[in-house]
Order: C-alpha cells, then sequence, then structure tokens
C-alpha cells in the first residue's frame, strides 16, 4: 500500500506532510511526558521488530497464497497509539530510503494511510471500547473477531486514504468506482490477514508475558487526558486549511487551471472579492470531477472564443495533434538522455587518482 | 531467507558508501536534504503528460552519483526494484485515456500512454534521487541534519535504534527459521499455528533485548537521545550547492529543452 512519488501532485502531497508532520510533533511531545521508564529503546526494537517480521511469511489457510504482518495494530496494542505512530513512521522512513518503497515526497501520505488509521482510529475507537480493557478477561474468540475487525478498519480507511490522495493528485486516469473496486476487496483480504496474524502473536505475548500486554493497556487507560478524538479532529482542521491555502496558491499556477478560470470568467458574474473563494472551490470541483481534463476542457475550448489566446500555449495546445512537436519531442528526449548519460561517463572516478574506501 | 540476506547486504552496502570522503558527503546534510526534496517537488510539479521535459532531470542524480562516488548500476537496480508497484498503477492509464494527444510518424498515441510513460519516468527520477542521497549521507547524517532543521530527536532516535537494530533482530529471525526449517519437514511458508508462536517468540527476545539495551544505555549516560556526529556546518558551499541546484531545477522547469533540442535538430536537417 505504499505510494510512489510518481503518483502524488504537490499540494495533496504537502498538505499529508503537514498532518502527519503535526501529529508526529503531537506524538513526540507525549512520549517526552511518559512515565514509561525504557520506551525509546523498546520502541526502536519494536521497530526493528516489524521491519524483520515483515520478511517472513505464513500460509494463508484454504488459499495458496502467503501473507505477513503489516504491524500496525500489533505496535499500537503493545506501545500506545503516539509511541506506535512514531515506530510506523520511522519504519516507512527507512524503508523509504534503503529500499525505495514508496517515495520521499509520498511518504507523509504513507505515514498517515498506514500509521494515523490504525493508531488513532482502530486501535483506540475500535480495538480498546470493544474489548473492554480493564473489566474481566475477554474471551479468545472475541479477542480474534475484535483484532480482525480493527485490522480490517484501520487497512480499508488506508485504502480509502491512498484513492483519494491519487485522484485528487489527477494522476490516474481510473475512474473513482474501478479504483475504489480494485483497491477496496484487496485490503479487505488484508485486513483480515492482519488480523490474524497480529490475534496469534497477542495471544502467545499475553500466555508468555502477560504483563506486556496488560501494562500497555494500562499505561494506554491513564493516557486518556490527550483523547484520540481531539488528535483526530485537530489534524482534520488543520489538513483542511492546509488544503485549502495550498489550491488558492496552485489557483496561480498556469497549467490545469484555465478552465477553471475560464468558467469563472466565462458565468461573467464573479466580484473581486469572491474570486479567490470561486477559484478554490472551482478548482477542488475540477479535481473532484471525473477524468478531469478531458470532455469539459474540449467542450469548453470549442465553444468560448476567449481562449484562443491560450490555445497557442503548453497545455492548451493539444486538440491540434502536431506530428512535427511530437517528433520534436521525442528527438530531444533522445540526445537529452544521450548526453545525460555522457555527462555521467565523464564524471567516472578516475583510476589511480581517489582509492575508494568500500 | 534470501530477503534477510538482501537486507543485510544492503545496508552493508550503504554503510560502506555513506563512509566513503567526497566533496558531497563533507557538505552539511541539510544541504543535501533540500535539494532532494526541491527535485522531487519539482518531478511532480511536471503537467500530467509530460515525458520529454523531464528528462533533463535525470542529469541531477547522475551527477551526485558521481559527486559521492555512488555506483550507477547501484542505483539503477534501486530503480528497478521500485518501478512494479508504479508500473501496477499506471498500467490503467491506456485503458482510460485513449483521446489521441501525440503523433509520431503517422502513429497517433493516446493521452493514456503519455501519462503512463510520464508516471514511469517520475518514480525513476524520484527514487534515484532518495537512493543518492541515503547512500551519500547515510542515516547517522540525515539524522543530524533533520535533527538541526527542527525534526524531534524522539523520531531521528528512532531512526538510528531502527537501522541499527533491525540487522540484530532480521539475523535472529533468519537463525530461528533456519532452525525452524531443519527440525520440520516444512519449507517456505509456516502455517498460521507456528507463525504465532515463532513471531511471540522473537517478540519477547527483542523486548528482553530492549531491557538489556536500555541498562546498557543508561550506564553510558543515555539521556533520552543518542549523540549525533556533528558536520562543519553550513558555509558558503553549501549556500552555493543549493542555490545553484534550485536554479537549474527552475530552469528545467520552465523551459522544454527537448523540445528546443529537438526542433533545433529538425531545422538543421532540413
Amino acid at each position: 500500500m505504499h505510494m510512489a512519488d510518481a503518483l502524488l501532485s504537490p499540494p495533496v502531497a504537502t498538505t499529508l506532510w503537514v498532518a502527519s508532520g503535526a501529529t508526529l510533533g503531537w506524538c513526540s511531545r507525549r512520549i517526552r511526558s511518559d512515565p514509561r521508564e525504557h520506551l525509546i529503546p523498546l520502541m526502536g526494537v519494536l521497530g526493528a521488530f516489524v521491519f524483520a517480521a515483515q520478511m517472513i511469511n505464513f500460509s494463508i489457510p484454504a488459499t495458496g497464497s502467503s501473507g505477513h504482518i503489516g504491524g500496525g495494530l500489533l505496535l499500537s496494542i503493545l506501545l500506545g497509539g503516539p509511541a506506535a505512530f512514531i515506530v510506523i513512521a520511522s519504519v516507512l522512513t527507512v524503508q523509504a530510503l534503503l529500499f525505495a518503497d514508496g517515495g520521499l515526497l509520498a511518504l507523509g501520505a504513507n505515514i498517515f494511510n498506514l500509521g494515523f488509521f490504525p493508531c488513532f482510529v482502530a486501535y483506540p475507537l475500535v480495538y480498546r471500547p470493544l474489548l473492554g480493557l480493564g473489566g474481566a478477561t475477554p474471551s479468545r474468540s472475541r479477542v480474534l473477531t475484535v483484532t480482525i475487525l480493527s485490522a480490517v478498519v484501520g487497512l480499508q480507511l488506508g485504502a480509502l486514504g491512498v484513492v483519494v490522495e491519487t485522484k485528487l493528485s489527477g494522476i490516474t486516469s481510473l475512474p473513482w468506482a474501478t479504483f475504489l473496486a480494485l483497491m477496496l476487496p484487496i485490503h479487505l483480504a488484508i485486513g483480515i490477514v492482519e488480523g490474524l496474524a497480529t490475534a496469534v502473536v497477542i495471544a502467545f505475548i499475553g500466555k508468555a508475558r502477560p504483563d506486556l500486554v496488560d501494562a500497555r493497556a494500562e499505561t494506554a487507560a491513564s493516557q486518556r487526558a490527550g483523547s484520540p478524538t481531539r488528535v483526530i479532529a485537530s489534524v482534520a482542521i488543520l489538513a483542511a486549511l492546509t488544503a485549502g491555502v495550498l489550491s488558492w496558491f496552485a489557483s496561480s499556477h498556469p497549467d490545469g487551471l484555465e478552465w477553471s478560470i475560464s468558467r469563472i470568467t466565462g458565468k461573467g458574474e464573479v466580484d473581486e472579492g469572491a474570486s479567490a473563494a470561486h477559484q478554490v472551490l472551482a478548482e477542488m470541483q475540477r479535481q473532484v470531477a471525473l477524468l478531469p481534463d478531458y470532455k469539459p476542457a474540449s467542450g469548453d475550448e470549442k465553444t468560448s472564443p476567449g481562449n484562443t489566446g491560450e490555445a497557442s500555449e503548453g497545455e492548451a495546445a493539444w486538440p491540434a495533434v502536431d506530428a512535427g512537436t511530437s517528433l520534436a519531442g521525442v528527438l530531444g528526449a533522445a540526445v537529452t538522455l544521450f548526453l545525460v548519460t555522457a555527462i555521467g561517463y565523464l564524471l567516472r572516478p578516475r583510476r589511480g587518482r581517489t582509492p575508494p574506501r568500500t | 531467507m534470501s530477503g534477510i540476506e538482501a537486507l543485510l547486504r544492503g545496508i552493508d552496502a550503504t554503510d560502506a558508501l555513506s563512509s566513503q570522503d567526497t566533496w558531497l558527503a563533507r557538505r552539511d546534510p541539510r544541504a543535501l536534504i533540500l535539494t532532494t526534496l526541491a527535485f522531487l517537488v519539482v518531478v511532480v510539479s511536471f503537467p500530467r503528460h509530460e515525458v520529454a521535459a523531464l528528462l533533463p532531470l535525470a542529469l541531477y542524480p547522475v551527477v551526485l552519483a558521481r559527486l559521492g562516488r555512488i555506483p550507477l548500476p547501484m542505483v539503477g537496480s534501486r530503480v528497478l526494484l521500485a518501478l512494479p508497484f508504479v508500473l501496477m498503477v499506471g498500467l490503467f492509464n491506456p485503458l482510460f485515456d485513449t483521446s489521441p494527444r501525440a503523433e509520431l510518424l503517422g502513429q497517433s498515441i493516446s493521452g493514456g500512454w503519455l501519462s503512463f510513460a510520464s508516471i514511469m519516468v517520475r518514480a525513476a527520477l524520484a527514487v534515484a534521487a532518495a537512493t543518492v542521497l541515503f547512500a551519500t549521507a547515510g542515516m547517522p547524517r540525515i539524522c543530524a541534519g533533520l535533527n538541526r532543521m527542527g525534526v524531534p530527536a524522539v523520531l531521528t532516535t528512532q531512526l538510528l535504534l531502527l537501522q541499527r537494530y533491525s540487522l540484530v533482530l532480521a539475523g535472529e529471525l533468519g537463525r530461528m527459521n533456519l532452525a525452524r526449517e531443519l527440525r520440520s519437514a516444512e519449507r517456505g511458508d509456516m502455517s498460521l499455528a507456528v507463525y504465532g508462536p515463532v513471531l511471540g517468540n522473537l517478540l519477547l527476545r527483542a523486548v528482553e533485548r530492549a531491557e538489556r539495551i536500555h541498562q546498557a544505555m543508561l550506564s553510558r549516560g543515555f539521556s533520552g537521545s543518542l549523540p549525533i556526529p556533528q558536520g562543519n556546518g553550513w558555509r558558503g558551499a553549501e549556500t552555493l550547492f543549493v542555490v545553484f541546484c534550485g536554479a537549474a531545477f527552475l530552469a528545467i522547469r520552465a523551459t522544454d529543452l527537448p523540445m528546443l533540442l529537438g526542433r533545433a535538430l529538425l531545422a538543421i536537417a532540413r
């Protein structure tokens, strides 16, 4: 479920960076005041545990395939939401840097999708209330059901996040419905597997060292002061604000915006004061629309005479397909690649001049 | 357990690379982090059907890899490893976007294929830049830079601990799995009934290890964050580097160099 940089637009990527960054800042303040003594090394080692655990597979009963643990829910159960969020963020960062698994720009989105939902939604709002920690010990089958349900909730929300972020970025041509129909069922299956894996590991730990699981629940309960709903609310407000401000800035950006601007001016009823907000709304509408770049744009360009001036530059030139332009582009691309290769070759390390220390 | 061996080899290789003493490695890590982020923003800011105009950006990872003495085949293999996921998402574009958008030698090309090619080029550029950043600066110096940029020490400490202990725990899990394979007829994936105890055991060992590590760290004066290497600090060279890279990115973003080149070549040919 790791998103790549190529699937995100700058405003969406930045919005999610801000959301994840704010959550990280909040979490690290919480952790500094955490009473648990060896929390920092425990977090480090559990992060490494998740990292290693993802390399070992188990066979999924009744199917030919295999699965592994994602770890978000497991970490939340063992560490509580804030500490688990930081561990997940660091695991994703190392994966991005070391394995190029999800990009750096998309890291904010990945931390949000894979960290925020399990740590601050699935664990505190599904897992804990349904298990009723603090009361009587819940039965094994109940633990199993609740764990699977929590994992499914976390992963479905994460998959939904991926779809919404990719569509808002306007990179993919997949329609909403198809994209959702692809992502949600797959992640339902992954969620069930994740829940199973988490449940068997928690069951083992609960038998061997019950203090680990129960103690976490107690400290988690004592951390009620900063309730997860407050975090969710503040992050949501922050994200909405950033998205609004950023899409406002994006409105002054030349490409892809002509349509919304021409629509506004075409109606001829825009007063100066309302135009900025109007542009934001039009921009959002444009981004939310199915296949944003196509039918409406070409329709508008044919009907409105005011657009002829724009047709000469960049993006707007495409209705008149020009073979010469394409040929020049391909030729130029080939020459550019050749030049880059040549520069790389010229800059190669000379033997003898500097002994490489590897 | 080829995955674990690959992890160990990968970490060893990048450790060795990032300990090289090159001009680039001596720069303040903040400079490299800033230019990498600026590069990524420029890469994704291109319109969705742009392919050729993105290509000059490939200069950045290539030149930096040379300056930092990072072998280009290693960067290339990382790029190849990362592409399949992007391929899966991008592959749908040609199916859903069939409007003709370009024409080459009498053959019309749909917008879907163009945006697909664009996604692949963007992904390759982004992965290459991230790989070069990690291989030249290495985790300790990246964390030092992040710290000085205001990232909380709790997070950078996590990153450093994670990189160190993932080696230890991956090795431990590899040995446990080998032991299991030798003692049972099972090969490859284990059943869920075995998976729980195996991972549970690893988790217990990890927790006990964390307690021992904490004792050891306390006895060496640990006070909440790890010591981080101090570099030379931000100097003129860093400013120059960031300004130069930024200007180059903006120039590439503002002009379509391959198109100009192609037009010039065609004009000469006629």
